[in-house]
């Protein structure tokens, strides 16, 4: 199995996030929103660092 | 030190048993101490994603650290023995043993190490909720 660099991201975002929310939150609602929460800062760093990243390239 | 005190989760029925069962079956079958706990849904989420995460690690030619030879390698092997049976079946089956060559081959072995740590987080979780420190 070879995924893209950015599927293998998005599958550790979303597994790391699910257990996050889960055990870091006492009500559904509250580990919906912290999973969400999560998530969202995985992806949106691996932005952030990729275009970091290029600009340092160039 | 935690200021919280700690509470049964269902009353006298939770005060039976062993207390650290929970913890000791969630470290060996990731969701199992949440299952103990009749915490279905949340047990059946935790199994997945743990399971999930550490499959598609062997799927991505990930590698299960063995050696403890030097002290990075026993990090790994502390880290993989965090996901319990899923280690310890998977070397007996002889899975995880090919040297890494391909950069998705080294995010697999991360896939690995960290499925376990998540899964040594969901035992603890399981065990606060055993103990009360956590309440629901």
């Amino acid at each position: 199995m070879h995924p893209s660099h950015f599927t293998a991201v998005l599958l550790f975002a979303l597994f790391a996030s699910t257990v996050f929310g889960i055990t870091m939150r006492d009500t559904p609602q509250k580990m919906f929103r912290y999973g969400a929460y999560c998530f969202a800062l995985f992806v949106g760093s691996v932005f952030v660092v990729s275009w970091l990243m290029f600009f340092i390239a160039r | 030190m935690s200021t919280t005190p700690n509470r049964p989760v269902a009353g006298k029925k939770a005060d039976k048993g062993f207390v650290y069962l929970p913890l000791i079956a969630g470290w060996l079958v990731p969701g199992a101490g949440h299952f103990l706990l009749g915490k279905w849904v949340r047990g059946t989420l935790l199994a997945i994603s743990i399971l999930a995460m550490f499959v598609l690690g062997l799927a991505m030619q990930g590698k299960l650290y063995t050696s403890t030879q030097d002290i990075m390698d026993l990090l790994g092997v502390l880290g993989d023995l965090g996901s319990g049976l899923l280690y310890l079946v998977s070397r007996g089956l002889g899975l995880g043993t090919q040297p890494i060559q391909t950069t998705v081959a080294d995010y697999g072995t991360k896939f690995i190490v960290v499925a376990s740590l998540l899964n040594i987080i969901a035992a603890v979780d399981a065990h606060n909720l055993r103990t009360g420190r956590k309440q629901s």
